[in-house]
């Protein structure tokens, strides 16, 4: 377990985002500190976390649960390391999108939406990414995986795997 | 018009736009116009919502509460999170600062002091982006305080999302602006008088927002001349699906018939798998389907063009409507009920769970979809979800309750044939892969 305190960055960075609200409405900031929260002190918003971002922003820490299990994009379950986020919604369901993920699920050995034994990969479909002219498409973190093959998925999760030392 | 330097990579830094004549509408408008005179320019534009809705842009600023002495925000809609729609990302990818310059001319216009873009949590990459193109405008002075010496000050910010369609609804965008849920709010109020903070707010598309510079450019008039009737000016479509060239294009609105930019090589270039187009879906996933020929033709056997009202031409029972330009064609393999089933589902999980119509009705039509789908359903289950759509429409406090209605009536209107099939042909639909394995499945 990380310890449950920002790093002086990303401390700064908070402060940042509170100068974009009135000084009154501290609360606006929450997205924006939530998905900072998960990137460095994730990949899941354990309840302390939450309760932390609460202390500051100076809200009740309910005002965070109702907030984060709310959004897709924040884990309040524990997720793997990497969360792998197809899409499969209609125009992409056109284009391969059903194949992409059969094969990621074979390939891992997971149902979608499960997580990996060595709690590496999450598999978790996702809705439409705005990307549906480059179909099949998946989302990795912040990085976009657009017109994907199996043999670039293949590539993709061997590159992941590198990335955590396995 | 608004692509036109979308291919050159110096666009994206704010010198290479200013030598490419960015910026000038800021010069213009805050040196030599009055806001009124702004508001005046879009209104005889003619501009309408680029966001769905198409409702004129002009318009919806003039009913913005002038007299509170509250502050007022202009928040800029980058949410883009219904099916089929990408021309948003392609544009603040490529063009960043002609949305900032936007932004600008556009808060200007409005008196706002502070604004938001507020951007689907999904494209992070472009908050960083559009924060990078912000940065710089501060630094040469088309931000901050007293900006080119005008008097006039404002701040931009962009704000990101967390995942979720029904944010794009733009009473529910203002909640999660605030840090909340996005539940949307029952109007009245309507954010012209109570929107962000519970201050007068105007809340547009981005297409609609880049627009503005241009309008001011060359003038409300010469825009409005582009164009045919009320659609004027020109209007993002982003095509995907069963199409030799998915992309964003730029058409002039009247001017492209629905023939042309399906198969013309100068927009999608026709079908990409060699099997002829059965149906189109022209606005994005919440406007009614179209079979192929209606597409082509209206009712009345006339051709049809890609504006707002050629595509409604026929109302919904043989017509659609152009939405956010998010277009997706199927061809023969494609099968109507899992287009269906797929879509509901969508809605479904989008669904914020404030109404019960909207929260109990897509779920129950999305099982009602899977069990037809997965030949297990009953002849009486086709009207059963007529019905259902039915008492959704209408009865629901924002529109996804609707969104969600009009694929279901349309699909079963245009394509009842296919439901059919999946109840008498059991067997033949087990493989999920049926609309591709076995045409025969799917007769005309
Ligand atoms: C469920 C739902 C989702 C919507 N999603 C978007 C969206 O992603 N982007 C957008 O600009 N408008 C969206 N809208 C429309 C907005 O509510 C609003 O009408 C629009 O942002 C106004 O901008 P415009 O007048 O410039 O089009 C959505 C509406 C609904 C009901
Ligand atoms: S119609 Fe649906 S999404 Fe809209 S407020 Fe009601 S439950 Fe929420
Ligand atoms: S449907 Fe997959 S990105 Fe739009």
């Amino acid at each position: 377990m990380p310890e449950l305190r920002f790093s002086p960055a990303a401390l700064a960075e908070v402060k940042r985002l509170l100068a974009h609200y009135p000084a009154d409405r501290k609360k606006s900031a929450l997205l924006p500190v939530l998905h900072l929260a998960q990137n460095e002190l994730g990949p899941h918003l354990s309840v302390p976390l939450m309760d932390y971002v609460a202390g500051l922003l100076e809200i009740t820490p309910i005002e965070v649960y109702e907030v984060a299990s709310f959004y897709t994009m924040f884990n309040t379950r524990p997720v793997g390391r990497f969360k792998l986020e197809p899409c499969r919604t209609g125009p992409c369901a056109l284009n391969g999108a059903e194949d992409l993920i059969a094969y990621l699920e074979k390939k891992l050995g997971i149902r979608d939406g499960e997580t990996t034994a060595d709690g590496l990969f999450t598999l978790k479909s996702t809705e439409c990414l705005g990307s549906c002219g480059s179909a099949p498409v998946m989302q990795i973190g912040e990085d976009y995986h657009e017109n994907l093959t199996f043999a670039e998925v293949d590539r993709l999760l061997e590159n992941l795997k590198q990335r955590a030392g396995r | 018009m608004i692509l036109e330097h979308a291919g050159n990579a110096e666009a994206r830094t704010l010198a290479g736009w200013r030598k490419l004549g960015g910026y000038a509408s800021v010069e213009k408008a805050l040196k030599g116009m009055t806001p009124e005179q702004v508001g005046e320019e879009v209104k005889k534009a003619g501009l309408r919502g680029r966001g769905g809705a198409g409702f004129p842009a002009g318009l919806k600023w003039s009913f913005l509460d002038r007299k509170s002495d509250k502050p007022r925000y202009l928040v800029c809609n980058a949410d883009e999170s219904e099916p089929g729609t990408f021309k948003d990302r392609y544009l603040m990818e490529h063009l960043p600062h002609l949305l900032v310059e936007g932004m600008i001319v556009s808060s200007f216009a409005l008196g706002a002091k502070t604004s938001y873009i507020y951007i689907r949590g999904e494209y992070m990459y472009l908050l960083r982006l559009l924060e990078k193109a912000i940065g710089e405008a501060y630094a040469a002075g088309y931000l901050g305080n007293d900006i080119l010496g005008s008097g006039y000050s404002l701040d931009l910010h962009v704000h990101p999302g967390g995942g979720a369609y029904i944010c794009g609804e733009e009473t529910a965008l203002l909640e999660s602006l605030e840090g909340k849920r996005g539940n949307p709010r029952i109007k009245p109020p309507f954010p012209a008088s109570q929107g962000l903070y519970g201050c007068p707010t105007v809340v547009n598309n981005v297409e609609t927002i880049a627009t503005v510079p241009h309008v001011l450019r060359m003038g409300g008039e010469a825009y409005a001349a582009i164009g045919v009737g009320k659609s004027t000016g020109t209007k993002l479509i982003s095509a995907s699906g069963h199409i030799k060239r998915p992309g964003v294009y730029e058409i002039e609105l009247g001017k492209v018939s629905c023939e042309e930019f399906l198969l013309s090589d100068a927009f999608c270039g026709g079908p990409k798998n060699g099997r002829p187009i059965k149906a189109v879906i022209p606005g994005g996933s919440s406007v009614p389907v179209l079979p192929l020929a209606l597409f082509l033709k209206t009712a009345k056997g006339e051709a049809r063009m890609m504006s707002y009202e050629s595509l409604a031409d026929g109302g919904f029972v043989s017509g659609t409507s152009l939405g956010s330009g998010g277009f997706f064609a199927m061809d023969e393999s494609a099968c109507m009920v899992r287009n269906l089933w797929n879509l509901t589902r969508f809605y479904h999980h989008e669904s914020c769970g404030q109404c019960s119509p909207c929260r109990e009705g897509t779920g129950w039509m999305e099982k009602v979809l899977h069990r037809l789908e997965a030949g297990q359903g009953r002849l009486s289950d086709i009207d059963l979800l007529v019905d259902i759509a039915k008492k959704i429409e209408g009865n629901t406090i924002c529109p996804l309750g609707d969104a969600a209605a009009w694929p279901v009536a349309s699909h079963i209107r245009h394509f009842r044939h296919e439901f059919e099939y999946h109840v008498k042909y059991p067997e033949k639909v087990k493989d999920p892969r049926h609309g591709e394995r076995e045409p025969v499945a799917m007769p005309k």
